[in-house]
């Protein structure tokens, strides 16, 4: 799951990561309170998860009282594409002397963690990789063995950071490093770390961490149950909640052709010849291996709670999963239900003669079989241009 | 031939007295592999319809000769029953639990690099069918009969799909290797790739992959220099949103990278047939191989 930047920041803060003390809030009232408390100036900063927040107007500085009002004002409920913000960021403005990209991922490529440093921070880090790779300092850490000292300074020489701050980058690094390991993350990223000015003489200059982009691992959360409510509920879909619930997995997407199949690669597959065939997917749903028909009911009800479905395909081939179940489920979704859209169903593998014969016996309205997956992409896509 | 699992397979099963545990050993028993034991603490002396249970993957290896794991454990003890059989000597572990932490996978496959001693295959996979001879796992067996075409693949149902359409044609598989779904696969196309293209029985060799990584990739480029046998390709996930997981925790296109086209441009860069379809790719490996026979 993607942490907003504060949840980041406040996990950052429980291993030592020095970030700028803040604080979050989700109306204007709770915003100027945030902001006396820290102090003037101050930074408020929309929370969603994309890029670009700056240049949309969701970050502004606030000298005053009627500063923070007036941004946090035009910040809470603002759209930034097509998120919106429900809640802000208010910490202490920073000074900035530079601005560096640190970052640590699960390289699953290299089987290694892998960690960028870079002096080009505060920009679209692709972008740096594309034009300038030689800007980014890389290098794999030996997961048995872990982050020692020698990675911080190879990564801080290498990268080219002003000599005072090798040791600080070097340490900030290593926990980062810590983050990763001991919260399960896929990603920790730091877009800008900064160094700030310092004394006048240019002594004792200090690095925090200004940004932080979190991924944790999903399957790890049962280790680390205090994370599981960093989730941010606010960029759900609903429809996604809905299916999460109910323990099935799907995807929502931007066209109006609902489909269930058992099997991720099966699912990705059917999508993909729906495409081909001319149509345009609603959603990606696996029901999973052994489906039951109660599962199966469920799984309709979720498609159909999506209202740009025209026509639905069921594109079963089953292994463990049994085809008379699946009948099953998709007739007692009709008792429950009564769907309005065409249905169109393809059974192949086990006990697909018995599921057949099911919904034969059933005759259930606009339900069409077909035995192929291609004939049956063919006519669902026939069937949702017509509805 | 074939590769992995045949007749020699002495399989052990972790996980042997859970419901889905009992079922699938029972299944691969019925199928004629011979699994010489289980593994659940506590539970050893006891046994699975005339199946022996043991307590320690160590004590299954000493009294039944086991050569061969199946994990099938609950994801947050499959680490450690996976580094448990490695421990006891087993040279093969077949990883079929779904959702293990990324960061024990992470564990888990650099200490098997490390120690060198046994290949895991999975997690997250539908195991390894050698039709005719042993089938470790939860393929269901029926779709298939032996003959020459090698299947390594990243999805379950979609290997069954084309497994299918080649069965209905009249070919058979050397044997079938589910690799799993999972960002850290033990085994990769690549080593999948090399023992196919030793074993004398695989005259074509069918890889199924899908969106996320760059491990079809680096197959393209191993097949260029390693594989003289004909290999026919699918990518699944053409349609795929970046930045959604879709089902599978590997199959995610981050930014511009894990795309299913730039995996198929790789491959057929290489001169290896990519099928825009599952019935494409079987009716592509059907041709080749009447060709040959022809």
């Amino acid at each position: 799951m993607d942490l907003l930047e504060y949840p980041g920041k406040q996990l950052f803060a429980r291993h030592g990561v020095p970030v700028p003390t803040g604080r979050p809030a989700s109306t204007v009232e709770e915003a100027v309170a945030a902001a006396d408390e820290i102090g003037y100036p101050c930074v408020i900063k929309a929370q969603v998860q994309i890029g670009g927040r700056g240049k949309a107007g969701g970050i502004k500085i606030a000298e005053s009282r009627e500063q923070a009002r007036e941004h946090a004002d035009a910040i809470l409920g603002m759209d930034i594409r097509g998120l919106t913000v429900h809640e802000v960021w208010i910490e202490g403005a920073s000074e900035i002397a530079a601005e560096y990209y640190a970052s640590v991922i699960f390289d699953r490529s290299a089987k290694a963690p892998l960690i960028m440093l870079s002096t080009k921070g505060g920009m679209d880090i692709e972008a740096v990789a594309e034009e300038d790779p030689e800007a980014i300092a890389r290098l794999h850490v030996d997961p048995l063995l872990g982050f020692q000292d020698f990675h911080g300074r190879r990564l801080a020489f290498e990268a080219g950071v002003d000599a005072d701050v090798v040791r600080p980058v070097g340490a900030l690094l290593a926990k980062l490093y810590q983050v990763f390991i001991e919260e399960e993350a896929t990603l920790v990223e730091v877009n800008p770390m900064i160094v700030t000015p310092g004394s006048a003489d240019g002594g004792g200059r200090e690095v925090k961490a200004l940004d932080a982009k979190v991924t944790l691992d999903d399957n790890a959360l049962f280790r680390h149950p205090d994370n599981a409510g960093l989730r941010d509920i606010s960029a759900e879909d609903p429809q996604e909640r809905m299916a999460k619930e109910r323990g099935l997995t799907y995807v929502k997407l931007d066209g109006d052709i609902g489909i269930l199949g058992n099997g991720a690669g099966l699912v990705m597959s059917t999508l993909d010849v729906v495409d081909q065939a001319g149509g345009k997917p609603a959603n990606f749903l696996d029901a999973g291996g052994g489906s039951k028909a109660e599962a199966i009911t469920s799984a309709v009800e979720v498609i159909l709670s999506n209202p740009n479905v025209k026509a639905v395909l069921f594109n079963i081939f089953g292994g463990i999963t049994r085809c008379d179940e699946v009948a099953k489920g998709l007739i007692e979704a009709f008792a429950q239900i009564s769907p309005q859209v065409p249905f169109v169903v393809r059974l192949d593998g086990t006990n697909d003669k018995e599921g057949r014969q099911l919904l034969a016996e059933a005759s259930l309205p606009n339900v069409h079989s077909e035995s192929t997956m291609d004939d049956a992409a063919k006519k669902v896509v026939e069937l949702a241009g017509t509805s | 031939m074939s590769i992995l699992v045949d007749s020699d397979t002495r399989l052990c099963v972790s996980g042997i007295t859970g419901r889905e545990g009992t079922f699938h050993s029972l299944r691969d028993r019925d199928y004629g592999t011979q699994v010489v034991g289980g593994v659940t603490p506590g539970k050893g002396g006891q046994n699975v319809e005339g199946i022996p249970v043991f307590n320690t993957f160590h004590e299954a290896v000493a009294q039944s000769g086991a050569n061969t794991a199946m994990i099938f454990v609950p994801p947050r003890f499959a680490a450690d029953s996976i580094l448990e059989a490695e421990d006891a000597g087993i040279a093969l572990i077949i990883a079929i639990t779904e959702g293990i932490p990324a960061h024990d996978e992470l564990r888990v496959f650099n200490t098997l690099v490390k120690n060198g001693r046994s290949r895991l295959v999975g997690p997250n996979c539908p195991g390894i069918l050698s039709p005719g001879k042993a089938n470790v796992g939860i393929i269901p067996a029926a779709f298939f009969r032996d003959g020459n075409v090698g299947v390594v693949s990243r999805s379950g149902t979609l290997t069954y799909q084309i497994g299918n359409v080649l069965a209905q044609s009249g070919f058979g598989n050397s044997t079938i290797v589910g690799i799993g779904g999972d960002p850290v696969p033990g085994t990769d196309f690549i080593d999948v790739l090399a023992l196919f293209e030793e074993d004398p029985e695989t005259e074509l060799i069918v890889m199924c992959g899908e969106i996320g990584g760059d491990a079809e990739e680096r197959a393209a480029e191993f097949i260029e220099g390693s594989v003289s046998k004909p290999v026919v390709a699918y990518i699944a996930g053409f349609t795929a949103p970046p930045g959604k997981t879709m089902g599978h925790a590997g199959a995610i296109v981050s930014g511009s990278r894990g795309t299913a086209a730039a995996k198929a441009e790789a491959l057929e860069a290489k001169g290896v047939r990519v099928g825009r379809t599952p019935t494409q790719v079987a009716e592509i490996a059907v041709s080749l191989l009447g060709a040959a026979a022809g």
